[in-house]
């Protein structure tokens, strides 16, 4: 997938998570614990609707690498999805 | 952008044989007809002249003989390349394999490894008839102690061999005969040897995992482009090892699409395909959408007349038909 | 008009959910109604028949007041307009009947289905009669406008409820808090290991196994879990953990989850993923929102070292933990690095003493040690 493509998986999984968030800008460098008050609960299910859209195994110890939409775009891309 | 070149699989196998012979003055060739004929496929033409009838042998009509000669040789420190005629003759040559090659390392409690390399042609498509053109590469899938390796592409006819050579233990090396003639671009120069764990993504997609190898590589691509003509998106996966299976490639590929079709020229009852299909199902049920399609050969000899050896194994038309299938369309 | 909480004075009807005429089920959801908690579905506690709806939609109703009328626990009363045929046996031997096959559902239907609350049996299925994640998004999209309300909760209003409970809270109840910084780096090793062998669905945050330890420790501390009203404490058979949830925006609820000591692991992780999607979504059970006898109030990651917590009353106990964070810490005669989690236990002192509370965290440490165990 290209990087449009992967950006629009990783808002859909944000979405998914977080109803009330849609319609709102996301600000791809902040991370989303900071912008929408992620709480860990969040972020969890967040990854597993990654996980789902992208069919990619995150491990745990990639967690960080996932803080905001420009990380998980770029990690995707990287993992060649 | 590096320069590339076009090649035959047939020449792309010459080339990895001929580096093979250079860098390393332990490997020769030993089988029926690779010397004065040139192989039966022609693999190995002009390489008698090139590097003497020491380092290219031929051997009698012994597949058991000359394939015991080979791992005999590997035990003593070379590193031979056996080439049988066809995955039917090596039959003969089974209790070698299996009893001998697969399992010393095992009986010797590691003391002996046999680092020889296999190589032999498969498959229907050249109208061989039922002695010379059977898919039996699961046979050899199933056995612990082998590794079986099914070169789809010329970029892997070329770079496959060098590393097979590098493993302790034996390898199988699966030529379509049908890929012989075909044609592909690899790098002008540099090194070509390349990995034989990684099942490769031939081609990307959403909706459904066309899971093949070898052989019928080609005709599920072409599936694929016919199929995206009506805005069907497939993913083609080439297995390129056959054991061991590349599981993480399969799974998460079946996991972003909800569907799989597995396309082997083997016969359906006992076939990697069966295996695949398990492992799909052992570990992405809860992602499938859809039961899993298999799309392999008829249970029959494979027929001599062309139009009955098209019907017997797998095609375009009934790959097509079988992804159709997994989208209820 | 059920209490759905200490501080809950009335209630605004939603929608009814059933009609009269309608049989129906203990667990059913009868109507819907709008608190300062965002919408909440009411659930019966009995068998019967629906008879009358006393309220209509956007009725305010005071706590108390009936809003319908339910005829007995005998589904088979349903015969009161029927003529009486009481000879008959009423409970015949039903003649063998083959399970009616129903759609086929592939896994992955079934899997999306259920993660977003739909029954498979109400979904379409396609021309082949096969419901596939085609029909079950396409039905998903079909109910979830609808379903989901969350612009339905008042925030000013949740903030004032809050203040009435914990001003109620800190006027009557008599607090004495005892608090331990426990050594919780066994248990987040297990945990990683646990993690590491799961696929990524199945992951769980610490809150989940921490809970449930919490609540095992909590049934061998009866004085801690149950409820106290009108001068009187009756502790309960099984914990039902109140959990604190933020809401994005602001504002908290304490939803609860039954018999938090009796779930496995991977249960309890199903219902807090459940619980805490309905919450973000605004739309928790009236169960939920009355029946908890104890709160757990988890600060989480990246947040503060300790909390003082406030009991919510009828409850006589909460437990409040704070962010874990890496300590120099003496073990065995030496300082290592450990990870350290400050838990605070408010009890309240007509209920029990300190001495309770310094008992259960003891006892909830050693656990704590012997992760394995759960």
């Amino acid at each position: 997938m290209n990087k449009p493509e992967l950006s629009e998986l990783v808002t859909r999984a944000l979405y998914a998570v977080a109803p009330d968030l849609e319609g709102e800008t996301i600000d791809p460098e902040t991370p989303f614990r900071d912008q929408f008050e992620f709480d860990s609960m969040d972020f969890l299910n967040f990854i597993i609707e990654l996980h789902q859209a992208s069919g990619e195994e995150i491990a745990e110890a990639d967690y960080p690498q996932l803080a905001s939409l420009n990380d998980c775009v770029s990690y995707l891309k990287q993992k060649n999805v | 952008m590096s320069k590339t070149r076009t090649l035959t699989y047939r020449d792309a196998i010459r080339e990895a044989l001929r580096e093979a012979m250079q860098r390393d003055d332990r490997v020769f060739l030993m089988g029926e007809d690779v010397g004065r004929y040139g192989g039966a496929y022609a693999c190995s033409k002009g390489l008698l002249e090139e590097f003497g009838e020491a380092r290219i042998r031929d051997a009698p009509l012994s597949e058991s003989g000359f394939t015991g000669a080979g791992i005999g040789a590997a035990l003593g420190g070379m590193r031979p390349i056996v080439e049988i005629m066809t995955v039917n003759f090596s039959l003969l040559a089974l209790d070698q394999i299996v009893n001998t090659a697969a399992t010393l390392r095992h009986m010797s409690g590691g003391q002996f490894s046999v680092p020889i390399v296999i190589r032999m042609a498969t498959g229907a498509g050249r109208q061989l008839a039922a002695q010379h053109s059977h898919s039996l590469e699961c046979w050899f899938a199933h056995v612990p102690g082998l590794r079986v390796v099914a070169p789809a592409t010329v970029a892997d006819a070329r770079g496959m061999l060098w590393t097979a050579l590098q493993d302790p233990d034996p390898v199988i090396i699966f030529e379509h005969a049908t890929l012989y003639n075909e044609e592909g671009e690899i790098a002008a120069e540099g090194e070509f040897s390349c990995d034989l764990d990684k099942a490769a993504i031939s081609r990307s997609g959403r909706d459904v995992s066309l899971i093949t190898y070898s052989g019928s590589l080609s005709k599920t691509l072409d599936a694929a482009q016919r199929l995206a003509e009506d805005g069907i998106d497939c993913e083609v996966i080439d297995l390129r090892s056959l054991r061991p299976l590349d599981d993480a490639t399969i799974m998460k590929s079946v996991n972003k699409t909800t569907r799989a079709v597995i396309v082997d020229e083997g016969w359906r009852s006992g076939s990697l395909a069966g295996e695949i299909s398990a492992r799909i199902v052992e570990q992405a049920f809860y992602s499938l959408d859809a039961p899993i399609e298999r799309v392999c050969s008829e249970e029959v000899p494979i027929p001599y007349p062309s139009h009955l050896e098209k019907a017997a194994t797998p095609q375009v038309e009934s790959i097509v038909a079988a992804v159709r299938k997994t989208l209820r369309t | 008009m059920p209490s759905l909480g200490a501080d809950m004075e009335q209630g605004t009807l939603v929608e009814w959910l059933k009609q009269p005429g309608d049989i129906i089920h203990r667990g059913d959801v009868l109507a819907v109604v709008e608190t300062q908690k965002g919408a909440i579905e009411i659930e019966v506690f009995n068998d019967g028949v629906l008879r009358d709806c006393r309220a209509s939609p956007g009725d305010r109703v005071p706590v108390g007041e009936v809003i319908a009328i339910l005829d007995g626990d005998d589904v088979s009363g349903m015969s009161i307009d029927k003529p009486s045929v009481s000879a008959v046996p009423s409970q015949a031997p039903v003649p063998d009947k083959p399970l009616s096959p129903g759609p086929r559902v592939t896994p992955a239907a079934r899997r999306l289905a259920q993660q977003i609350g739909l029954d498979v049996r109400n979904i379409a299925p396609d021309g082949s009669g096969v419901v596939g994640l085609r029909q079950v998004q396409a039905s998903s999209t079909e109910t979830s406008p609808p379903k989901v309300q969350p612009a339905g909760i008042d925030f000013k209003a949740m903030r004032a409820a809050i203040a009435a409970a914990m001003a109620r809270s800190n006027r009557e109840i008599p607090h004495y808090y005892v608090s331990s910084d426990i050594d919780v780096t066994v248990f987040m090793d297990w945990l990683a290991q646990e993690n590491a062998r799961r696929s990524v669905a199945d992951r769980l945050l610490y809150a989940v196994p921490l809970f449930r330890i919490l609540a095992g420790t909590l049934v061998d501390t009866p004085e801690l879990n149950g409820h106290y009203d009108q001068g009187t404490f009756s502790p309960a058979q099984t914990v039902n953990a109140g959990i604190a949830i933020a809401m994005r925006g602001g504002g908290l609820v304490a939803p609860s989850i039954q018999d938090v000591a009796g779930k496995s692991v991977d249960e309890l992780r199903i219902s807090l993923t459940d619980l805490v999607g309905r919450v973000r979504s605004g739309r928790l059970r009236s169960s939920e929102l009355s029946n908890a006898t104890v709160t757990f109030s988890n600060l989480g990651e990246r947040t503060a070292d300790t909390l003082m917590p406030i009991i919510y009353p009828p409850q006589v106990a909460i437990i409040g933990c704070g962010q874990i964070v890496r300590r120099p810490w003496v073990k065995d005669g030496e300082v290592h690095v450990r990870q350290i989690m400050s838990v605070t236990v408010a009890g309240d002192h007509r209920v029990s003493d300190g001495r309770s509370a310094a008992r259960f965290l003891s006892r909830f440490e050693k656990r704590l040690t012997k992760p394995e165990d759960l």
